[in-house]
């Protein structure tokens, strides 16, 4: 009896201590600047489609400091290996000590995939997404609306919650949400550190987030 | 040659397909038609009306979109801004079979603009007939500079 009364508390005592940690993460993360110590990694979610054409727009102009880039695909997606080396092989001018690394995980949910069906395929990537991150160690993910970005942002708010690594979430939704945010979107908005949006319709309905205009 | 160039990026959208090749030219010699992932690849000579050419891929449709005086496209953000980019003339045929069809509040918001045409598949022959592409203004590109600018200050690169 006692010891069911001590296990309950334990469990109890951790989910406590986990919402705690959860909340010092994502209030925390203006203040982790990781630009400080030089170079910033950055994990790129490359969704398929637009998506992947749109977050290499976002990295065009970003410095030579945001290496090394871990660009991570879907597993189904043909396209987005070719269209990242491309747009790599094109930045190669003057730093030798760029580098890139390409990545594939499970999809999170296919295009006309049921609701239903799309939670067991996450959870499915979430399987590869947490020794991915974990062994990648970002200090920043970014990515702008694909489900596949899911499991890689929660994995990454778990290795803060742990206490291994502040890992920002850089989230900025897609230039085709001009009134409503994406599913993703509204599922990240609460825990992103920076969240961008490009229409100011969105801007007035979603305070917290960051408007710069269109940026892609 | 007065061309329109059709493209569907990495989607599937047979009804778009069939209803740009079906009867009229409207004023166009030549047709070119971008079909991704669908069902249907319309061979050259299954239009008599117009001279057609169909392919699924390029590594790049930059030359295609370079070469029309028309670009017809989906909704996707890919396909609108590159068309947008270079600078043509640009009716969107917005897909309403798909999911939660939220590519219609970006077509809206630049047809708004005054940026491009847009229509479904029921309207296109429609708009086709009656559009006026003078009265499109030009669209600015979008400054991944200031993301990167904003990040940089954030994060504190030096």
């Amino acid at each position: 009896m006692a010891v069911l009364l001590g296990a309950v508390f334990a469990v109890v005592f951790i989910c406590l201590l986990f919402f705690i940690r959860l909340y010092i993460v994502v209030k925390t993360g203006a203040k982790y600047k990781p630009g400080n110590k030089g170079q910033i990694a950055v994990l790129v979610v490359a969704g398929s489609g637009g998506h992947t054409t749109e977050v290499l727009r976002l990295m065009e102009c970003l410095s030579a400091a945001y290496t090394p880039r871990h660009y991570v695909i879907a597993d189904t997606d043909r396209m987005s290996e070719e269209k990242i080396c491309t747009f790599e092989n094109s930045k190669q001018c003057s730093d030798s000590e760029s580098q890139f690394t390409i990545h594939r995980i499970p999809r999170s949910r296919e295009v006309h995939q049921s609701w239903n069906s799309s939670v067991v395929s996450t959870l499915n990537a979430l399987r590869y997404s947490l020794p991915l991150v974990f062994r990648l160690r970002p200090d920043m993910v970014l990515c702008n609306g694909p489900g596949t970005c899911i499991p890689l942002c929660v994995a990454g708010l778990l290795l803060g919650i742990l206490g291994m690594k502040k890992v920002l979430l850089v989230y900025v939704e897609s230039i085709c949400r001009v009134q409503t945010l994406s599913l993703t979107g509204k599922i990240l908005y609460p825990i992103s550190d920076y969240f961008f949006v490009q229409w100011s319709s969105l801007r007035d309905r979603y305070p917290k987030s960051i408007f710069l205009g269109r940026i892609v | 040659m007065k061309t329109v160039f059709v493209t569907v990026g990495t989607t599937k959208f047979d009804e778009l397909i069939e209803n740009v090749t079906s009867k009229e030219a409207h004023g166009y010699e030549r047709l070119v038609l971008q079909v991704g992932r669908g069902s249907l690849l319309p061979t050259v000579d299954s239009c008599l009306h117009i001279r057609l050419e169909a392919f699924r891929f390029k590594d790049s449709i930059a030359e295609d979109m370079k070469q029309a005086d028309l670009i017809i496209s989906h909704a996707g953000a890919g396909s609108c801004l590159e068309a947008l980019g270079a600078g043509k003339p640009l009716l969107v045929v917005v897909n309403d079979k798909l999911m939660d069809n939220h590519q219609l509040e970006l077509a809206a918001q630049l047809h708004m603009d005054s940026h491009l045409l847009y229509c479904t598949c029921s309207t296109l022959i429609q708009t086709l007939r009656s559009m006026d592409l003078s009265a499109l203004q030009p669209f600015l590109p979008g400054q991944p500079r200031k993301f990167a600018t904003f990040l940089d200050k954030a994060l504190g690169v030096r």
